[in-house]
């Protein structure tokens, strides 16, 4: 059994130590905010972040996640960012299909929690690895920018 | 369930506790029929609690419709978008059809301009019902009676009834003939930026795409298909897949090999340890060469005449200057971020499938034909899906899920790897076109031809469409031509393409005729010596909205003003008649001396005529400008030895935050028909793009991608 600490909570999961993080999300505890995209840690749908660092799950082992913190799309709101984060997507209505959306806003938040007035640049930097196919990256932008002046 | 008897267009029916259910079938007006409460032929219910819930015929991709219908019949049925829940529709092609398609469709951007009308005339027949049984109570004269916020209201006595509390009346009375819509100058909720509302569980992790299905003792699968398309299984070695914990079952077809698991990360490492010897059958040496030679040869011929207006032939040869090209567009995939999946159940009396499709009543009769049973013993549940762009108008991945699920106990989750995704793909063809134009000795055109070469994807996905030897879609944009030009002839010649499945992929035919178009045209103002937009502006006196866009989108854009060195603008329209769209561009790039594209600026003027959201309008353009700048700058699907090459984000190069541009989208307002806004931005882009690279450098690219060209060129 693997204990894991998500969005505060424990979890014991029986997961082989070299699953990806992702599957044990998903697929073990029924958390299905997380997505899956490539498997690669190419598109950026399945970020979580792991002591406030974006990861991607999908190529995240299990056991390289215990005894970190893993915060979760589902429980990223419990967050005074992370809520900010959400409110700024909704006021701007970033989101389309809404598929990218769980990994954008991890990313999001990960970067506004380290640095709360993020240029263009540091947006480029911090969330060119999550891809979105609708094309919703202006309004990222500019939530991300939104986000930083919003009410807590 | 107490079945009424039906009239008109409208179903009417008393709720199992006395609700009304209400909806309008455009294909069975007319048309005697019963229905119960529960079944799906109704966009509104009301219960006696008040509770009204607007079914969504239409599927939730991205683009907002599940927004836009709910706008169109709050409306007129006067309640409030927070008053009202949503309920994804049950499959069924007549009571759901599209009214473009006549199925159970959602593309082609066609849910606004077909059901513009349709959904408001339901919630205006509802919202005169519910005043009829209101009258009825009070004995009023229903001039002296209105509706709002779910209350009709009698204004002089000052007496109120909520809809819960008529709807057993109401839905025991006559149904009229004619309801009265609003005038557009009274609408409330029409043409304005209500808030989405699929946002909120999409922001918060509790949206649910089919790939977030879960079912007691359900299992997942992923699979792999013959890497050489067409190619079938010779032999399969699975016992060290057998092996891997998790690993329950090898389910395996004429095609392909599915592992079942315990979980999907069971299934890869199972998919990795199976040992397949694949016979290739004979496309093994197929190379995406061999496809541009077949489509050239076939563009030696003539092909059937699609538009024809003088005689083309001749004003070509008395033409001062003779201008002829040729122009490609690849291969593309789609690669929508959720990857495709399905999830099926398959019992002894039953099936029930779990998805996300764009054609639900096709993927309920494809689980009927491949189990055997009944249709109305398949179940369909649709979800939101993580992206369409024409992918899920297909249901080969419901097909194949319903095979595989018929040799496992219990439900099964089928997911594609992304590699499969890509690789099984079914790809906006490769085009093939022939272009030529004659110039007088001013340089204005006299004569225009373009001969179109691509398979028919109607002709497959939608027979009756399929007509007279033309694919309007093929041809949708080239046929509609909007520069004054005396002669002109168009043709299509079909070429179907035998190796690869080829489908619908955002805008098609219209996407890759005004890559074609908009290039030329710009050809023809750089051989005239005259500026791109004063060129097109000079041919566009019979069509004053596209006219007035081009100027809008030229003026916005700065037109004309000084760029740092290195920098190209161009321009480009898009009209497509099936969309009633118009929609101009003025993009501005830089290009590297080694031929990488920066898309420093987008500039969209838009006329889609009556506007119902127009933040998502803004949005669409805004996504599909970006889709399509991935598109041109990078997207070809490629052929070696009749695999694709391609398989995952690292070799599908699609455009990402750091090199997306600044749009801007500028809305024309009037009350015209309204035009499909999903797909106008992707359609407009390539050429923009192509002809910003024109100025920027002076080279001329006719072939898709434009970096892979400006390397070679």
């Amino acid at each position: 059994m693997i204990t894991l600490t998500i969005n505060g909570g424990r979890h014991s999961v029986d997961a082989p130590p070299d699953m990806p993080l992702l599957w044990v999300l998903r697929d073990l505890l029924g958390m299905t905010g997380t997505k899956f995209g490539c498997g690669a840690a190419l598109c950026g749908a399945c970020t979580v972040n792991l002591d406030g660092i974006p990861r991607r799950s999908c190529v995240t082992p299990v056991s390289a996640a215990v005894g970190h913190a893993i915060a979760t799309i589902e429980g990223i709101g419990a967050t005074s960012v992370g809520k900010k984060v959400q409110q700024a997507w909704l006021d701007l209505e970033v989101v389309q299909c809404g598929y990218c959306q769980s990994g954008q806003i991890m990313a999001a938040t990960a970067l506004l929690a380290k640095n709360p007035s993020p240029t263009d640049s540091d947006i480029d930097q911090a969330m060119s690895g999550n891809i979105c196919r609708c094309g919703t990256y202006t309004r990222i932008r500019a939530a991300i920018k939104h986000a930083t002046r919003g009410k807590p | 369930m107490s079945p009424l008897s039906r009239r008109e267009f409208l179903v009417v029916s008393a709720a199992a506790g006395g609700g009304l259910l209400l909806g309008w079938s455009w294909r069975t007006a007319g048309a005697r029929e019963t229905a119960s409460v529960f079944a799906p032929n109704a966009f509104i219910r009301i219960g006696t609690d008040g509770r009204v819930t607007l079914i969504m015929g239409q599927v939730e991709m991205g683009q907002g419709t599940y927004t836009a219908m709910p706008q169109l019949l709050a409306e007129e049925l006067e309640v409030g978008l927070d008053q009202v829940r949503l309920e994804d529709a049950p499959p069924d092609e007549q009571r759901y059809a599209n009214p473009v398609f006549h199925f159970q469709a959602t593309g082609g951007s066609t849910s606004v301009l077909g059901l513009y009308e349709p959904m408001r005339r339901a919630g205006a027949t509802a919202r005169t019902m519910l005043i009829a049984a209101a009258v009825e109570r009070w004995q009023v004269d229903p001039a002296t009676c209105h509706a709002k916020r779910g209350v009709v209201i009698h204004a002089p006595s000052r007496r109120r009834l909520g809809y819960g509390a008529l709807a057993a009346r109401a839905a025991e009375l006559p149904i009229p003939d004619n309801v009265t819509l609003k005038r557009p100058e009274d609408f409330k909720l029409i043409g304005t930026s209500a808030k989405r509302l699929d946002s909120p569980a999409k922001v918060n992790g509790t949206a649910q795409y089919s790939i977030d299905v879960r079912l007691p003792g359900m299992k997942i699968a992923t699979v792999a298909a013959s890497p050489v398309l067409g190619g079938k299984v010779a032999a399969v070695d699975d016992a060290k897949a057998r092996a891997v914990p998790g690993v329950r079952q090898i389910v395996r077809l004429e095609e392909v090999v599915a592992v079942v698991a315990d979980h999907m990360w069971a299934a890869k490492q199972g998919l990795a340890a199976l040992a397949i010897r694949w016979d290739d059958g004979p496309n093994a040496t197929i190379g995406t060469e061999d496809v541009v030679r077949e489509l050239a040869a076939a563009a030696e011929t003539p092909g059937v005449v699609a538009r024809k207006e003088g005689d083309a032939t001749a004003a070509l040869a008395g033409a001062a200057a003779k201008l002829e090209a040729v122009y490609e567009a690849p291969f593309l995939a789609h690669v929508a971020m959720e990857p495709i999946n399905c999830t099926v159940h398959v019992r002894p009396e039953s099936c029930e499938v779990w998805t996300g499709s764009q054609v639900l009543g096709r993927a309920q009769a494809t689980a009927a034909q491949v189990t055997g049973l009944p249709l109305d013993k398949i179940v369909v549940h649709n979800h939101l899906l993580g992206g369409g762009f024409g992918r899920r108008l297909e249901h080969d991945y419901v097909t194949q899920a319903v095979r595989i699920a018929k040799h496992v106990e219990g439900p099964v989750k089928i997911i594609w790897t992304r590699e499969e995704d890509v690789q099984h793909d079914v790809f906006r063809p490769y085009y093939y076109d022939r272009v030529a134009a004659g110039l007088d000795a001013a340089g204005r055109p006299t004569a225009w031809t373009q001969r179109l070469v691509g398979p028919s994807i109607l002709a497959r996905w939608a027979p009756p469409a399929f007509q007279n030897g033309l694919d309007g879609d093929a041809l949708d944009g080239a046929v509609h031509l909007l520069y004054d030009i005396p002669a002109i002839q168009v043709e299509y010649v079909r070429h179907e393409e035998p190796v690869v499945n080829t489908g619908f992929w955002r805008g098609v035919g219209v996407t890759h005729n005004t890559f074609v178009i908009e290039s030329f045209i710009d050809e023809l103002a750089a051989a005239a010596k005259q500026d791109p937009f004063e060129y097109r502006r000079g041919l566009l006196g019979k069509a004053p909205r596209a006219r007035a866009v081009l100027e809008l989108a030229a003026q916005q854009a700065g037109w004309g003003a000084t760029l740092p060195a290195g920098r190209g603008r161009g321009i480009a329209l898009m009209y497509a008649g099936h969309w009633g769209s118009y929609v101009a561009q003025v993009a501005e790039v830089a290009v590297s001396p080694s031929g990488e594209v920066r898309v420093h600026r987008i500039v969209c003027a838009v006329d889609c005529g009556t506007v119902v959201n127009p933040d998502i309008v803004k949005a669409q353009i805004e996504g599909g400008v970006i889709f399509g700048i991935g598109g041109a700058l990078w997207g070809e699907v490629t052929l070696k030895n009749g695999r694709v090459e391609q398989s995952n984000f690292h070799n599908v190069r699609v455009l990402r935050m750091n090199e997306s541009p600044a749009i801007e989208v500028h809305l024309v307002r009037n009350f015209e028909a309204p035009g499909g806004m999903g797909e106008p931005g992707t359609a407009v882009t390539a050429p923009a793009l192509a002809n910003a690279v024109f100025a920027a450098t002076g080279k001329r690219i006719r072939k898709l991608p434009l970096e892979r060209q400006l390397r070679s060129a």
